[in-house]
């Protein structure tokens, strides 16, 4: 088993006829992912070709996520649309109830995010990951997003981070041992899925034995995260967080990773997160060590 | 994107919001002159992106002509915190009776808005929210709905304020939400919001952060942007459309993902921490995701060009971006730059094509030697660029030597 997708997950790409869409459309089918449709008003009824190394497939185009689910049992949206577009996109998704939306598009106004997510969470029918995320993959189950196939297989380790090429170094670091499942939510101000979200999931559960958790500077995740593992993750947690040198005031990069007084440090993060027990490495090398000791100690 | 003082104030006039007359000047005569159509006293105040501006006397008060030049002469030019003043917004004198506070703000935690309001305004809002948590009311903001006449009264009723004063108030609120949601702000605050003796309320002082991500939909918004305050290398990689951040050390650091170049930045630092004279990066330089070999090149011209940088460490981690596309990209800017490229590179590739990427930096071995040194972890990497910046080790020691597994 893993979280939030797995052998069943059907996916609609909104914005497969773009340059993104199909590219990574392409990718997701290639890695062995289900995708099921695309979407767009304009070329509904069209089908679109893909082929790669040992495969092929025609995916029809739909006029709505809504039709998508009803005549191809779509399950995930992965949104490609660009930043202007993405919050009627979104907003398409959750009125149609798909149960996950995944927003990979980056630059997304933060009062769009806002709205989008208070309306999900209002309707109550749709999680949201992202957006400003590589999405989710669960080595050969299913692959909604952008995470590279191939860097690991499936093992005993969830691993949840804000950051992409994070996640794929630490993926690639834990190559070893293979994943549950790989999230990634977002570096951005709001996000759909938290830290503490992906960890309610994971201790959840049963093949995920060990959890990685990636945060980095900026807002008070990972402070929550070290409340809710106090109260209710039973399983191991192993921790890294990102920016110890980060001077405090500029923004790297994430809009969310700007360090503004005392808070959201990761020094505070770190002393957070081992009150409770939690292993925190201080580079992603040494964090998959303590991974990887956690497993053989489980025996695994 | 924070903007001045002076440009809160305009935008809060724009949508009817009480504002002091007043006129920016870049010069002490032109202070004077805008002080003597305002009227007497005049406020002077520095124009810079800090708090702390009147401890650090960037604020006074003129009741002369010569008193207002003198002054302005005083402040321009003055520092701040590490901001030079280059302009003053001079102001009528304000009649105050009462000075309060009032913010909307993005609650990340809770994933809406926040609107903060006390009674006690003027002061610090960090030190009150620290030593008088209980003089701050917190509200919050569905985001569908914002601040509307219900929401205004819960705010002042919240910060316990007298009925006399609740229905200005409320009006000013319902104003600052529609600076808020129509300028796609992240931050409006007005500190001190005063009531005038006449019973007015004002919005004293003014601080306004506006989403960059919102820029497509607010085409006067660059009109806002300051180029004047900007570290040169940091104009020239927006120019260029990097993102680049520059920092006080001197090992060069090149990365692609934010979260990946942030982790890159600590384990150089950790790499130098006992190495002679402690080699630390010397910026955040975040090539993206997906980029391309023009990008590659672009960063490391940049960063070649900074005159503190004595080593460089490129660590890409190809998910989307093909190592062989980085690679080009290096040896590319290798070939622009020429001799101007004498600077030691240690580069670590891994991921998406990675073996491509080792075959394109094999063909151009030649070109490369004696500047460049691949390494084949990130930690070794981090390792080799501090020695080489610290002076402990050259490019041909280091080009064949062992590092620890993946």
């Amino acid at each position: 088993m893993t979280i939030l997708i797995d052998s069943n997950t059907k996916i609609v790409v909104q914005g497969l006829t773009g340059s993104e869409g199909s590219k990574h459309g392409q990718l997701m089918l290639a890695s062995g992912a289900r995708v099921v449709a695309g979407t767009n008003p304009k070329k509904a009824g069209q089908s679109l070709a893909f082929t790669w190394a040992g495969g092929h497939a025609a995916v029809p185009v739909r006029a709505t996520v809504a039709e998508a689910m009803e005549k191809d049992g779509a399950n995930v949206s992965v949104i490609f649309v660009p930043a202007k577009f993405t919050k009627g996109a979104v907003i398409e998704a959750i009125d149609a109830g798909i149960p996950l939306i995944v927003v990979i598009t980056e630059g997304v106004p933060v009062h769009d995010t806002a709205e989008f997510y208070t309306y999900a969470k209002a309707k109550g029918t749709s999680r949201i990951l992202g957006p400003n995320c590589p999405g989710i993959q669960s080595p050969g189950e299913s692959n909604a997003g952008i995470i590279p196939s191939g860097i690991t297989g499936p093992g005993p380790i969830g691993l949840v981070s804000k950051s992409g090429t994070l996640t794929y170094q630490m993926m690639y670091e834990l190559r070893e041992i293979g994943i549950s499942t790989a999230v990634g939510i977002g570096g951005d101000p709001i996000i759909g899925t938290t830290h503490v979200e992906a960890l309610e999931a994971f201790e959840a559960d049963p093949e995920t034995k060990v959890i990685v958790m990636i945060g980095e500077i900026g807002g008070d995740a990972e402070e929550r995260a070290a409340a809710y593992i106090k109260e209710h993750v039973t399983k191991p947690v192993v921790a890294y967080v990102a920016g110890f040198t980060a001077p405090k005031g500029k923004t790297m990069g994430h809009a969310g990773a700007i360090v503004s007084g005392s808070a959201g440090t990761a020094q505070a993060k770190k002393k957070a997160l081992e009150a409770v027990g939690v292993k925190v490495g201080s580079t992603p090398s040494q964090t998959a060590e303590l991974a990887k000791e956690l497993i053989s100690e489980l025996g695994l | 994107m924070d903007l001045y003082e002076y440009q809160a104030r305009d935008l809060f006039e724009s949508y009817g919001v009480s504002v002091m007359r007043a006129q920016t000047a870049t010069t002490p005569a032109e202070a004077r002159q805008v002080a003597e159509e305002l009227g007497w006293p005049a406020v002077i105040k520095a124009q810079v992106k800090t708090g702390g501006r009147g401890k650090a006397g960037g604020v006074k008060l003129a009741r002369t002509a010569d008193e207002a030049e003198d002054l302005a002469g005083q402040i321009l030019g003055m520092d701040i915190k590490g901001h030079t003043v280059h302009k003053v917004m001079v102001t009528e004198g304000a009649d105050i009776a009462q000075e309060y506070y009032f913010s909307i703000l993005v609650d990340r935690s809770e994933r809406r808005y926040l609107a903060m309001c006390s009674r006690s305004g003027g002061m610090d809002i960090e030190t009150l929210a620290v030593e008088h948590p209980d003089q701050l009311a917190r509200v919050g903001i569905n985001p569908l709905v914002g601040i509307d006449d219900a929401k205004a009264a819960e705010i002042t009723a919240a910060a316990g304020f007298d009925e006399a004063d609740r229905p200005g108030l409320e009006a000013i609120f319902k104003k600052l939400w529609e600076v808020f949601r129509d300028e796609d702000a992240t931050l409006v605050e007005v500190n001190p919001l005063i009531r005038a003796g006449d019973g007015s309320m004002i919005a004293l002082d003014g601080k306004i952060t506006l989403d960059d991500n919102a820029a497509f939909r607010h085409p006067g918004h660059e009109a806002l942007a300051d180029t004047t305050a900007v570290d040169p290398l940091e104009q020239q990689a927006r120019e260029k459309g990097l993102n680049y951040v520059k920092l006080d050390g001197n090992v060069g650091v090149i990365g692609n993902g934010a979260g990946l170049m942030m982790s890159t930045l600590d384990v150089v630092a950790y790499a130098g921490e006992d190495l002679p004279g402690r080699p630390r990066p010397a910026n955040f330089l975040d090539i993206g995701g997906g980029a391309s070999a023009e990008v590659m090149a672009d960063g490391l011209s940049l960063i070649l060009s900074d005159p503190d940088v004595k080593s460089v460490f490129v660590n890409v981690y190809g998910g989307i971006t093909s190592c062989e596309q980085v690679a080009k990209g290096i040896v590319q800017a290798l070939e622009l730059l020429g001799d101007r490229a004498n600077k030691p590179l240690v580069l670590r590739l891994d991921g998406n094509n990675a073996a491509g990427g080792r075959q394109v930096l094999r063909k151009a071995r030649e070109r490369l030697a004696g500047v460049v040194v691949i390494a084949t972890t990130m930690d070794g990497g981090a390792l080799k660029a501090a020695k080489l910046a610290a002076g402990v080790a050259t490019v041909d020691e280091l080009r064949d030597a062992p590092e620890g597994k993946n």
